[in-house]
């Protein structure tokens, strides 16, 4: 019985399938698993997954909430980029680049514009009701243009030791931008649990008709989501310039929505909207971190890294979808539909996208 | 079970004995219909009667789970529409299936267009879509695009493409809702002009007076099952409505001398005051007013208004005009949120798509409506949101009582308990609630009915929709009655039988005329004890009513002579 309920659990196959890769990996490189300490810092193969993983985290993460709500935002990666714009741009043009506090109210002024650009396309989503995919499309492009203004086209480049240690910087052996990503991970979780924002957000992506009925008032919840975010990509693109200390307009984030979809729909949070899961969402990002640095390990030419990654997302959706496992498996008792059984559907489509 | 007047010719399509059932309900169970060449035929049924599955089955979109469909003679098996389609078995639906876009003549063809040379032969495609408007008699320029149509022309494009194929069977769904009485008179023609030529129209439709101006034969569904075929100069308007709402039984037997105590007092504070609410297309303007702690049902077929009424006074939808006051508010823009903090709530007809959410648990679904007022940042403590569930799931005795239960994995009658916490948490001033009883089982039935009795007692004011008059009339203090998207009259519920609402609703008003109060009297023994208490109102007070022949809506009042008449007996002076 206890048996029979692991494997029901929703997140049983995403975790199945980060195992897998894990294993794979560790058995084609014995070392992949092996860490060391130099210098009071962690050093390995999986230190690194978590470290680069932090930028999709936090990205990923937003995409979660909007996901629920029945959305998507497709401008994470040019938000993101326009984060990075606005700090250095700061940064280079403040006579103390070095400084903690110039270095603060950069990023508090990077993280302030995404906000308001989250914002935006909350506003677009919830009050003049347009699309998701169209709305967020807007700044998917226009966010990229935004960030060439701001960097007048050039590739920014600025020295500033605190600001590098965002990316970096190393406390109690483990990478800040990892840190980073901990704790904004646990924020927006006690955040949506905490309050009855994540309940709401799951209502009005579930059944938008029912919740207005109910008297829920739908526009802020959903405003609230986009503009988290944005904030979040911001983030995300704070670590991004400071890991190479340049602003780089064109591909800062590059496709970084893709990923985030992705592993959304791999933590089994349907495009559908409703339930969600934020662990899951964190299983999703690990995922595609272990894939993308397996490609390399495994001596995959780079070229065909997408390809790869789509057979795998493809595998580990029919996992969760309720049919193949309902061909796969013995027969059990019939179970209520479940958000995990659309989202292999919906994932395939993105995938295919 | 009644199968009148065959025509003599064979039936070009049968369906015998047809069973559909979905998880855990039956849609359809041992329905027939017979369709002959030339003629019109009118498939009746309330909400859940089985109509809109039986057409799936005709047309290929449900398959059967029992019995056969045949076709001039061969049994079929349809798994898709193009196959009933490629068979002679042509749909136009209420929504049009048609591409806006796209001009007349393209719609026409879209599918099927003539070809020469590897591509589409334009010149053909418009020769041949002029010709069959022209059939149809519908002069229309087929280069034109089919946005610029009105939807009652948008319609008729629809039937010249499913007629095109010469089809032997046509199933029109609903064709008329949006169409003016012109606009109507047209179709009927085209119509009239099809049956002439030997096609055998299924006609459906919620208007009464549609129904005996075209249809030469009319069959009636109820929960899934046949309840008989009529010619339809054989069956009087007032045993149609009754034939197809039924009678209920059973479990309600216990409830019927109950009935409300202590009826709201006629003076009472007014709830909810409705002046000249109205929205085109759906309801005539009305006026309302419910006081506290009263009943008012609302009694009309589907289609009648009863729900966009209903709607209207809860905030719901947008009137075009009229104003809305609850308690001491009135609602400049109404909205659900801005009518539930006023005080009103109003629980939907369909429970899945405006009801419940499936997904969630019993306990989020019960505890939505007032986190929705708390807002976001005021989350209930989970100590208090398992203790106010826990205590609505034993009030309503919600099953399985397990507030962590998915509320999509509850039964159609325990949902709607979970629907009435919902909307009880929020302790209300004024209670909608349409149809909270279909499609449940009889015990959930007389349990809810019960609680809205019980509420009403405590002060509650209730507004009651349901397509089953018994309980229209059990409940309600007074009953709004609503024919053709119009209140036309409000009477009081005392004052009724089940025989004189019926005939208010279907507007057949001949057989109650003609009946002698004493004969109503006598032939309404289900009410007991109450009828006799209001004997001498009711002869009375149907004298009245015959004289107004239309009662508008400005006969808002509780009729005059038993209102005064029950008032005395109330207070003992």
């Amino acid at each position: 019985m206890i048996a029979l309920r692991i494997l029901r659990h929703r997140l049983f196959w995403p975790i199945v399938a980060l195992v897998l890769l894990v294993a794979i990996n560790t058995l084609s490189r014995p070392s992949f698993l092996s860490i060391t300490i130099k210098h009071g810092a962690l050093y390995g193969s999986s230190i690194d997954i978590l470290r680069n993983s932090s930028q999709l985290m936090l990205v990923a993460l937003g995409m979660t909430l909007v996901i629920a709500t029945r959305g998507i935002d497709l401008s994470v990666g040019a938000v993101l980029a326009v984060a990075g714009a606005v700090s250095l741009t700061y940064i280079e043009a403040s006579p103390e680049p070095g400084s903690v506090g110039t270095v603060t109210v950069a990023v508090a002024l990077g993280l302030l514009v995404t906000l308001v650009l989250g914002a935006w396309n909350g506003f677009l989503v919830s009050v003049v009701r347009i699309q998701p995919i169209i709305a967020t499309l807007l700044l998917m492009f226009a966010g990229r243009g935004i960030a060439m203004l701001i960097t007048k086209g050039q590739i920014t480049t600025v020295t500033s030791a605190p600001y590098a240690e965002f990316a970096s910087g190393v406390i109690l052996g483990l990478p800040v931008a990892f840190l980073i990503a901990v704790v904004v991970v646990a924020i927006v979780g006690l955040l949506v649990r905490r309050t009855a924002l994540g309940v709401l957000m799951e209502a009005v992506g579930i059944n938008p008709e029912a919740s207005r009925l109910a008297g829920v008032q739908s526009r802020g919840i959903i405003w609230s989501v986009y503009a988290i975010s944005g904030l979040l990509a911001g983030m995300a693109g704070i670590l991004y310039s400071s890991n190479i200390m340049a602003a780089d307009a064109n591909n800062a984030g590059l496709n970084i929505e893709v990923d985030a979809i992705l592993a959304v729909v791999i933590g089994g949070t349907s495009l559908a909207g409703g339930k969600f899961s934020i662990a899951g969402t964190v299983i999703g990002v690990l995922i595609i971190q272990t894939l993308t640095t397996s490609i390399t390990f495994l001596g995959i030419p780079p070229a065909v890294t997408p390809v790869f990654k789509a057979v795998v997302v493809i595998v580990i959706c029919l996992m969760q979808s309720r049919r193949v496992r309902g061909l796969l498996a013995v027969r059990r008792r019939p179970v209520a539909p479940s958000v995990p059984g659309t989202a292999a559907i919906d994932a395939s489509a993105a995938v295919s996208k | 079970m009644s199968i009148h007047s065959a025509p003599p010719a064979a039936p070009v399509l049968e369906v015998v004995d047809a069973d559909v059932r979905f998880v855990g309900q039956v849609a359809l169970e041992k329905a027939a219909l017979r369709l002959f060449p030339g003629e019109v035929h009118s498939l009746m049924g309330e909400n859940g009667a089985g109509k809109s599955t039986l057409i799936k089955a005709i047309t290929g979109a449900q398959r059967l789970d029992g019995g056969r469909i045949t076709l001039r003679g061969r049994p079929v098996a349809f798994s898709r529409p193009a196959e009933a389609a490629a068979a002679g078995i042509a749909a136009v639906y209420q929504e049009i299936e048609l591409v806006p876009e796209l001009s007349v003549a393209e719609n026409v063809m879209l599918g099927d267009e003539p070809r020469r040379f590897g591509g589409i032969d334009w010149r053909e495609t418009r020769r041949q879509a002029s010709r069959a408007l022209a059939q149809l008699g519908i002069d229309l320029d087929p280069a034109s695009s089919l946005r610029s149509h009105s939807p009652a022309v948008q319609q008729l494009v629809a039937i010249a493409r499913a007629v095109r194929t010469r089809p032997d069977v046509l199933v029109l769904d609903e064709p008329t809702s949006s169409l003016d009485q012109d606009e109507v008179a047209q179709l009927f023609d085209i119509m009239r002009g099809l049956k002439a030529e030997g096609v055998a129209i299924l006609f459906i439709s919620h208007f009464l007076e549609q129904v005996y101006e075209i249809a030469d034969r009319l069959t009636i569904l109820r929960n899934g099952r046949l309840v008989g075929e009529y010619l339809t100069a054989d069956i009087l308007r007032i045993e149609l409505v009754e034939r197809m709402l039924g009678t209920t039984v059973g479990a309600l037997e216990d409830l019927q001398d109950r009935g409300r105590e202590e009826p709201a007092a006629p003076d009472a504070r007014v709830v909810v005051q409705a002046t000249g609410l109205g929205r085109s297309n759906r309801i005539a303007p009305f006026d309302l007013t419910v006081r506290e702690g009263e009943i008012v049902g609302f009694a009309g077929l589907l289609g009648s208004g009863r729900t966009d009424a209903a709607r209207l006074v809860g905030g719901v939808d947008r009137p075009d005009g009229g104003t809305l006051r609850i308690e001491d508010r009135t609602l400049r823009s109404p909205s659900p949120r801005a009518a539930i903090s006023a005080g009103a709530v109003y629980s939907s007809e369909d429970r899945t798509s405006e009801g419940i959410i499936a997904q969630l648990s019993v306990r989020e679904n019960i505890l939505l409506g007032l986190q929705g007022q708390l807002g976001w940042r005021h989350r209930m403590s989970w100590s208090r949101q398992r203790e106010l569930a826990g205590s609505y799931i034993e009030a309503l005795g919600i099953a399985p009582a397990d507030p962590e239960a998915v509320a999509g994995t509850l039964s159609g009658g325990n949902q709607q308990k979970v629907l009435l916490a919902r909307w009880l948490a929020l302790a209300p001033r004024l209670l909608i609630l349409d149809e909270p009883t279909r499609g449940i089982d009889v015990g959930a039935k007389a349990e809810i009915q019960r609680q809205i009795v019980s509420l009403a007692e405590n002060g509650m004011s209730v507004i009651f929709i349901s397509a089953e008059l018994d309980e229209v009339l059990r409940l309600g203090d007074r009953i709004v009655v609503l024919r053709d998207r119009e209140v036309v009259g409000v009477v009081d519920g005392d004052l009724l039988t089940p025989d004189q609402l019926l005939a208010l609703i279907a507007q057949g008003r001949r057989r109650w005329l003609s009946r002698s109060p004493r004969a109503a009297r006598t032939s309404s023994t289900w009410r007991g004890s109450r009828a006799s208490r209001t004997r001498r109102c009711r002869a009375s007070s149907t004298r009245t009513r015959t004289s107004s022949r239309r009662p508008g809506p400005g006969s808002m009042r509780p009729s005059g002579s038993c209102a005064t008449g029950r008032r005395r007996r109330r207070a003992p002076w």
